[in-house]
């Protein structure tokens, strides 16, 4: 008995000692120092893009705005790059939907591969990229090139001119298609495609009724990532279709060749315009984002 | 009839050697197992969604180890559903009908008949969204039987389902396979299903299919 109460004591003298540790650490923690770190190091990014784009807007005056966009070279320029990036995106989509579906589903050999090269446009610096396009149309293939063919069997020179254009916005805009339709794919359940099958479809049927229906999301997130990447193009296009006014000029090389002469606010103008693009392309992006998860 | 002579099956690191087992015409046949033992590869291979490695696979006597899924005439209920997620319910079980071009009459006709049978008539026009346990469960068996497949797979189909809805669910089974004569192969790993449904009752057991003796077949003996 002595020996149980011996033993019981101590124990209750610890849950005292506990009590009070308990008391004696009230007040020690905090969660302002976590969020204050935390909060501290992302503020610095968000502040960057914010001063980058007040900068802007408070270098250019309305005046300036108007006076740039009126410029007949710059109309030119927006309206090319209007065209180029649509089309550029819509050969995007057509070319990623059945790339992304084949990498999604398929397990065969070569597929990784594959899947490296299509990635080798996001990683490549784009004035390589553009150089590798020129090469390879004007490259002789046993006495047989690529420009020479388009230029004088079909009639549709490609380099220097907008086709040139187009192709250089779609090398890179349709990796980013690719990847996005990708996980696009890989977010839909295959075994819906597989119950099709044993119903009486054929891959093709299954993918075109079952697969694709669904993916439409996926499509118009992975058009609108193309555009606003074949919008922000400038190296490829820039090696691969020359910049000249009237001809070639989309609104990233006109950037460029306004600061080489000098025209700073026009520069500054035709940026601003860029950045309401590419803010719209957001906001369409982030609405079918919300749609998705909801 | 289905006939499963020794099939090989490999499903990355698990594999499966030799199964052998047969399911006399029209009769419902539950393959028990625990999970894990490849219960769902054999139905994947019977409906030609997993290459076979060694074996053959008969359907009525006609060997069909080789063909698509689609020429197999199988109805294939996974454990999933996997119903499909654009359709309405009436596009379930048009679905393979459609496929096979029968013309629209012939097709009203047949999915006012299922819906009926399966007690989903009033669902007809929904889409699969926020359709309850057993009515899904409805929806992907219409959709398996609606083009009077020979062959019915049942995926563990009650397993997901609460007491109540699964009693129903048992009893649908029993009346539509025998209402569609259907030669069925049902897997569960619930002694009571299979007490409850099976004509026929093999178990998988270390990668071997052995017969088991069942009430019904006790009671049709007696």
């Amino acid at each position: 008995m002595n020996d149980a109460r011996q033993t019981s004591e101590p124990k209750l003298n610890d849950t005292e000692a506990t009590r009070s540790s308990l008391n004696a650490e009230r007040g020690h923690r905090s969660d302002v120092p976590f969020f204050v770190v935390m909060g501290g190091i992302s503020s610095c990014f968000v502040l960057l893009i914010v001063l980058l784009l007040l900068a802007d807007l408070r270098f250019a005056s309305l005046a300036e705005f108007k006076a740039a966009l009126f410029k007949p070279e710059i109309r030119f320029a927006f309206q090319l790059t209007i065209l180029s990036c649509t089309v550029a995106a819509l050969l995007s989509i057509w070319v990623a939907t059945p790339l992304g579906y084949l990498l999604s589903r398929y397990r065969f050999p070569g597929r990784t591969l594959i899947d490296t090269i299509v990635d080798i446009p996001i990683v490549l610096p784009p004035l390589v990229l553009g150089l590798s396009l020129l090469i390879l149309f004007h490259q002789p293939f046993f006495g047989w090139e690529i420009e020479a063919w388009f230029r004088d069997t079909i009639g549709f020179p490609i380099t220097y001119r907008w086709p040139a254009v187009v192709l250089a916005q779609f090398s890179v805009a349709c990796a980013f298609a690719v990847r996005t339709m990708r996980v696009t794919f890989d977010q839909i359940d295959p075994r819906a495609e597989n119950v099709a099958r044993t119903l009486g479809c054929s891959r093709g049927q299954a993918f075109l009724q079952i697969a694709f229906p669904q993916a439409w999301r996926g499509m118009i997130a992975a058009t609108t990532i193309a555009w606003a990447r074949a919008l922000g193009e400038f190296g490829p296009i820039l090696v691969f279709a020359g910049a000249t006014r009237m001809r070639t000029e989309v609104l990233s090389t006109t950037v460029f060749l306004e600061l080489s002469i000098g025209n700073l606010d026009a520069a500054v103008a035709v940026s601003l315009l860029m950045v309401a693009m590419a803010v719209i392309v957001l906001v369409i992006l982030r609405m079918l984002g919300t749609g998705l998860t909801s | 009839m289905i006939e499963v002579q020794g099939v090989s099956l490999r499903a990355g690191q698990f594999s499966l050697d030799q199964v052998s087992f047969k399911i006399e015409s029209g009769r419902y046949a539950v393959l028990m197992g625990k999970t894990g033992r490849g219960k769902t590869t054999i139905l994947e291979a019977i409906c030609g969604l997993r290459r076979v490695v060694a074996g053959k696979i008969l359907i009525h006597g006609t060997d069909v180890t080789n063909w698509l899924p689609a020429e197999r005439g199988v109805g294939y209920v996974p454990q999933d559903l996997a119903l499909f997620p654009t359709y309405t319910v009436q596009g379930h079980l048009e679905f393979a009908l459609k496929l096979r071009k029968w013309s629209r009459q012939k097709i009203n006709d047949r999915t006012s008949e299922l819906a009926e049978q399966l007690g989903v008539t009033h669902l007809l026009d929904r889409t699969i969204d926020g359709l309850s346990g057993g009515e899904s469960q409805r929806v992907a068996l219409g959709r398996a039987l609606s083009f009077y497949p020979s062959v019915l797979l049942l995926d563990e189909p009650l397993s997901a389902l609460d007491h109540d809805t699964r009693q129903e669910i048992q009893d649908l089974l029993k009346s539509l396979t025998n209402a569609h004569d259907v030669t069925t192969l049902h897997i569960t790993h619930n002694q009571d299903e299979a007490a409850a449904l099976a004509d026929v009752c093999y178990q998988l057991r270390e990668g071997k299919v052995d017969t088991m003796e069942t009430n019904h077949a006790k009671a049709a003996s007696r």
